[in-house]
């Protein structure tokens, strides 16, 4: 049943992208704010070529993608985290593994697959389909939204105390490892919440790019994860409108607009504070 | 009542002994510091006093148990050296500050009234109560130094542990970072070892300094110290000087 809404949001396949979509631009921020201020940026790009993977996993066995996404992100995600907690190899080159292992593993699962006579088709969880979704499709969303919104309502505030300054906090008694751990695999649920929205390889962008805006444009951590649902929100809608309109790839319109409105941002908060360097200059800087 | 005991502790990074056989106690309502040269060991020592680090041997008790079983860590406050806070961070003071009385609370919990008035209590305590809802990356490196202190003040601790948290900060910083302290031991009973090579703001205020080069090479009251000829503060032999002279 349509909702009177104006187009290009009058039809009912736009309004499920729709309501798909706004989960996730809601959640996506909400992970990622803490994500970049753990400067971990790059953690959701790592975790979606491991959902990847997990789709082409469910490919292969002819089970739902989305779950089987679920199962090896989540898992991929704990690894990860374990391997970077413990030291057993730096950050980034943790990601590296993730990266390319992800990607080839999905590459040949999916190849298996279509030698087993399967019709495969990877673009749409690469590169997203949103105009795709199906009502079941969008109570999966907004199943892993309520997750995750929960989940940040109970620990937002002690993961925030692990973003200021981990060592103290885990003198303090927080349980360091834990919540680590539930922030890693929270990430993975937005992941796979979203690979049918923007894909896996655009999925880190909507964890990204909105929290840059709101990093530039608000003063505290709250009103910069406040922002930045906003910018996603945003995003969401005028990239999905933009590519009703003009016929584009929805999921990358999404992450193009998310993206044109960080450089506004910083094109203009840097011309007000004078230098535009200093802004782009992450955590840490 | 004693409330950290470490006796016989030795460490080493790798093959490089750092400590060996050092002995450490405080009682509560004291005010110890720890002073040695670059490499003395000291900020292992106070790692390992907060149970980030575990000792090669010896044994560490904070109020009779081991740090990292400690019943009630929240009792136990931290400010570490190089704190990984960044000027970038988008939170203001008060969010800061409020995160370190989330283990006190119980960190699933919403904050209540008395957390915040422990909050707010820590921030006025450093005198930063005008600035309570400023970005961090706007301050000064002095007044990120004592929204640290704060931050550590606002889980009530009973035992304060800072690693050199005045390095290179103003003098009005220093002067409220010592009101800070004096504040934690002298009117709340509670205990600070505190690691600095500027001694001058808290000369006054010290009950015992403890000075560290992989042994504890003197531990004893300032007056003490000074009789040796050794100034806690700006002199032509003071600590700094002296220490150097350790290596």
């Amino acid at each position: 049943m349509s909702l009177p809404l104006p187009y290009p949001f009058d039809r009912d396949y736009m309004q499920l992208a729709l309501a798909a979509g706004l989960v996730v631009a809601a959640c996506a921020p909400l992970i990622g704010a803490f994500l970049v201020e753990k400067q971990l940026s790059l953690l959701g790009d790592g975790l979606g070529h491991l959902a990847f993977a997990g789709v082409a996993v469910g490919l292969l066995l002819a089970y739902s993608p989305l779950w089987s996404a679920l199962v090896v992100t989540v898992l991929g995600a704990l690894a990860l985290e374990y391997l970077r907690a413990r030291g057993k190899a730096s950050g980034d080159l943790v990601l590296a593994l993730f990266f390319y292992g992800g990607i080839a593993a999905g590459a040949v699962i999916a190849s298996r697959a279509t030698a087993e006579g399967q019709s495969v088709n990877v673009l749409p969880y690469l590169f997203g389909s949103i105009l795709t979704v199906t009502p079941n499709d969008v109570w999966l969303v907004v199943g892993l939204g309520a997750i995750i919104v929960v989940s940040v309502a109970v620990t937002g505030r002690a993961l925030f105390a692990i973003v200021v300054d981990e060592e103290s906090a885990r003198v303090s008694g927080l349980p360091v490892n834990l919540l680590n751990g539930l922030l890693v695999v929270l990430a993975a649920i937005t992941i796979v919440a979203a690979t049918q929205v923007v894909g896996t390889l655009l999925v880190a962008a909507l964890m990204v790019l909105p929290v840059a805006s709101g990093r530039l444009l608000a003063r505290s951590f709250r009103s910069t994860v406040l922002v930045a649902i906003g910018v996603g929100i945003f995003s969401v809608i005028f990239g999905l409108a933009a590519g009703r309109i003009w016929a584009l790839a929805p999921g990358g319109a999404i992450v193009l607009v998310a993206g044109a409105v960080f450089a506004l941002t910083a094109a203009t908060t840097g011309l007000r504070r004078g230098s535009i360097a200093a802004i782009l200059a992450g955590p840490g800087h | 009542m004693e409330v950290i005991s470490a006796d016989g502790i030795c460490f080493a990074y790798g093959s490089e002994p750092v400590l060996e056989g050092v002995d450490l106690h405080v009682e509560a309502g004291e005010f110890v510091a720890l002073v040695g040269p670059n490499g003395s060991g000291k900020s292992t020592l106070v790692r390992i006093l907060v149970g980030l680090l575990t000792p090669n041997a010896g044994t560490v008790q904070v109020f009779g148990e081991t740090p990292r079983k400690l019943t009630d860590r929240a009792r136990l406050g931290y400010v570490p050296q190089r704190p990984q806070i960044a000027g970038a961070l988008p939170a203001t003071v008060s969010e800061i500050v409020a995160a370190g009385r989330v283990a006190r609370r119980g960190w699933w919990r919403r904050p209540r009234r008395a957390d915040r008035d422990a909050i707010d209590a820590a921030i006025d305590a450093v005198a930063l109560g005008d600035l309570r809802r400023r970005p961090i990356g706007e301050l000064s490196g002095g007044q990120q130094q004592r929204v640290l202190i704060a931050k550590a003040l606002a889980a009530e601790p009973e035992v304060l542990v800072l690693d050199e948290p005045i390095a290179g900060v103003d003098a009005e910083s220093q002067r409220l970072f010592r009101d800070a302290l004096v504040h934690v031991v002298r009117d709340r009973g509670g205990a600070v070892v505190l690691v600095s090579h500027e001694l001058g703001a808290v000369a006054e205020d010290l009950d015992r300094v403890v000075v560290l080069k992989r042994t504890v090479q003197f531990d004893g009251p300032p007056s003490e110290l000074a009789a040796t000829g050794v100034s806690l503060g700006i002199h032509q032999e003071d600590l700094p000087l002296w220490l150097e002279t350790l290596r």
